[in-house]
């Protein structure tokens, strides 16, 4: 029973950071209609910020983390929806889509280039403090990164759902002619979101980059996996990306104690068609239906 | 009259290859493209390889080259894929390869020695997989022991040192971990040292929750590590934080510097048998550590060091040769034994046999203090 726990636990926290980043596919996927293939880069490219901050301005690790998200805010935020999304907008989906993928290749070779090919050791934000629960070791981190996750969740929710903004922001998402008609400014609706997506990203990024460390290719696997997460849990609800992720990263953890650790890999997948076939919607989605 | 023409042209373009071929090994220089992975997840040992070689390209071009050429190392990045280095090793050799240095990792030199073999182009790996010196292929040399002479050293330490009866294997699943988990596995059951966990892991792969779970459940004396460097750090934070407390025990990787510096300080009291140590008190070895600091003004790891004696090995079995000759340059390095007193960029006496297997003493290690410490030298087998 302590393995069952150790594992669930661990899963659980490895979860909720797949959450982060899926939660961003969700987000840029109701405002702009499309899909983020640069969103694992995304994730990776905050913590070598942070590095930059620390190795080469030799600022402390609060300073190179405010550097850091204030880089992917402006980076990953506004110069992502300046740039790539807005000159694009008035097209269908796929030169975008297209545009995220060149622009994933951009960010890790550049990281690649100007930085390091090899992996580099980040600064845990939480002490390493472990506790026992039931015979499992837990560790502090491992409890932050699922509160930080669930209460970004929560803070989202309430946020687009009680706020004015968060509300136009819905709106803008669900028709933006309509919503442009009722007085509200889209495009600032929209950056928001962007904004919004860049720092989740940079969230998921310091929380992860301790454990995963930080290397220029991390983007690709996580990347992956939480678009899977976001498929998995419902690509139009940001509860359901949190469900996704957490169910994989646990799912992930039982299947190579209890069944094969030389197969783990294909778990998301196998759970991607199952979902595909049977709930395509995703298990906390709603069905979108569309005009032709 | 057609079948004379297409005779003439057969001729003119053998005659053109043949004539090629000269030139190229007429030129001023020597071409020894290093073959790398220098980015994907064998970017700490190919980087550190490439640059190691390139030391020792710099050294022997300011004294005047191979008999007087100058050597000239390209970089092919294999990006860690298998596929793309078999690609690289065929261009490097249309580009005229001497020969090839690298690559370092075991799944991609399986891959592509065979081209080098084929063209009949020497290479130098920094692979240590059992299977590459177990393919008939004349052409391949090593630049470290292969894991089946490497893991066996560990033997006395599991079995007398730790007195282990129950034993955990972590391993990486690709070539480079099938190999030393087979070479393990054999050498536990001729020691009657019982496996209670063999968990292998996915090449960079994350989270090793599920994996030291398992391990810690298993209650072996000991555990033995077989992964590449960012698993190793990964792992060993992971084993840290589950408070397994049974002796780390690894082969080539686990006290390796990028290790240590990635891991966090959780490495402190791993062990490790490595076939070169950077932190050896051997003088020469300190020598070529400081010299790869004050290059690159980072530590190197003995991939550096791997690199750094290809190009040296080439250079003295080319001398001895008295010529630029591939054939005479394969055959010269069977069987040769470079003593280091006689020829000092080897930094340690170093031979192969037959097989392009290598021969020359190795090193116990363990981390202490942040840093791997050499606790003990293993003779040459």
């Amino acid at each position: 029973m302590a393995q069952f726990f150790q594992v669930l636990l661990s899963g659980l926290s490895t979860g909720s950071i797949y959450a982060l980043a899926a939660i961003g596919f969700v987000l840029v996927w109701q405002t702009a209609q499309t899909v983020n293939f640069a969103q694992g880069e995304f994730v990776m490219l905050p913590a070598f910020f942070v590095l930059a901050g620390v190795h080469v301005l030799g600022l402390p690790l609060w300073a190179a983390l405010l550097l850091g998200l204030a880089m992917a805010i402006f980076v990953l935020g506004f110069l992502f929806k300046r740039i790539i999304v807005e000159p694009m907008s008035k097209t269908t989906g796929l030169p975008l889509i297209i545009a995220t993928m060149a622009l994933s290749i951009l960010l890790k070779e550049s990281t690649k280039q100007f930085y390091a090919a090899e992996a580099q050791p980040f600064p845990s934000l939480f002490p390493q403090t472990t506790f026992d629960i039931a015979g499992a070791v837990f560790s502090i981190q491992d409890g932050l990164n699922l509160l930080v996750s669930l209460a970004v969740v929560v803070a989202l929710t309430l946020f687009l759902d009680r706020t004015k903004i968060g509300r136009s922001m819905q709106a803008t998402a669900q028709n933006p002619g309509v919503a442009e008609i009722l007085g509200i400014d889209i495009k600032r609706m929209t950056l928001y979101t962007f904004l919004i997506n860049a720092t989740l990203a940079a969230l998921a990024s310091f929380l992860i980059s301790p454990i995963y460390l930080a290397k220029f290719s991390s983007g690709e696997s996580l990347g992956l996996i939480a678009f899977i997460a976001a498929i998995v849990g419902g690509f139009n609800q940001i509860r359901g990306a949190l469900a996704g992720g957490l169910l994989i990263g646990v799912l992930d953890n039982l299947t190579a104690t209890y069944v094969t650790a030389q197969y783990r890999a294909a778990v998301p997948l196998i759970l991607l068609v199952v979902i595909i076939l049977f709930r395509p919607e995703g298990l906390l989605g709603t069905s979108e239906g569309r005009k032709v | 009259m057609k079948h004379l023409n297409t005779f003439k042209s057969m001729t003119l373009a053998l005659s053109l290859i043949a004539a090629s071929s000269v030139v190229a090994m007429a030129e001023d220089t020597v071409k020894l493209p290093c073959v790398c992975e220098m980015s994907g997840p064998g970017a700490v040992s190919g980087s550190n390889f490439h640059d190691g070689a390139a030391i020792a390209v710099k050294e022997i071009n300011a004294t005047g080259g191979i008999l007087g050429k100058k050597i000239e190392m390209d970089t092919y990045d294999t990006q860690s894929d298998p596929q793309v280095s078999r690609a690289l090793v065929q261009k490097a050799i249309d580009s005229g390869a001497y020969a090839i240095l690298g690559t370092v990792y075991s799944g991609s030199t399986m891959v592509n020695m065979m081209v080098a073999q084929q063209a009949g182009v020497p290479q130098m790996t920094g692979a240590e997989a059992p299977g590459i010196t177990q393919k008939d292929n004349n052409y391949i040399f090593r630049t470290a022991a292969g894991s089946q002479k490497g893991v066996p050293a560990l033997t006395p330490y599991f079995k007398d040192t730790l007195k282990a009866s129950k034993v955990a294997v972590a391993w990486v699943n690709n070539d480079f971990g099938k190999g030393g988990h087979d070479v393990f596995l054999s050498e536990m059951k001729k020691a009657g040292i019982s496996v209670v966990a063999d968990v292998p892991s996915e090449q960079g792969q994350a989270d090793f929750a599920a994996d030291v779970s398992k391990i810690k459940q298993a209650g072996a004396d000991a555990v033995f590590v077989y992964l590449n460097e960012e698993e190793s750090a990964r792992f060993l934070k992971e084993v840290k934080k589950q408070g397994v407390t049974a002796p780390l025990v690894g082969e080539v990787t686990l006290t390796g510097q990028k290790v240590i510096d990635l891991s966090d300080g959780t490495a402190e009291g791993a062990l490790a048998h490595v076939g070169l140590a950077t932190s050896s008190p051997d003088p020469k070895i300190g020598e070529f550590v400081q010299k790869f600091k004050a290059a690159y003004n980072r530590d190197s790891d003995h991939n550096g060091i791997k690199g750094y004696i290809a190009v040296y090995a080439i250079k003295y079995a080319t001398e001895l040769v008295g010529k630029v000759d591939r054939e005479a340059l394969t055959a010269k390095l069977h069987g040769l034994t470079l003593d280091v007193t006689k020829y000092p960029g080897m930094i340690l006496t170093t031979g192969w046999d037959d097989k392009g297997e290598l021969s020359r003493e190795s090193f116990m290690t363990q981390v202490k203090g942040g840093k791997q410490v050499v606790i003990g030298t293993v003779p040459a087998n």
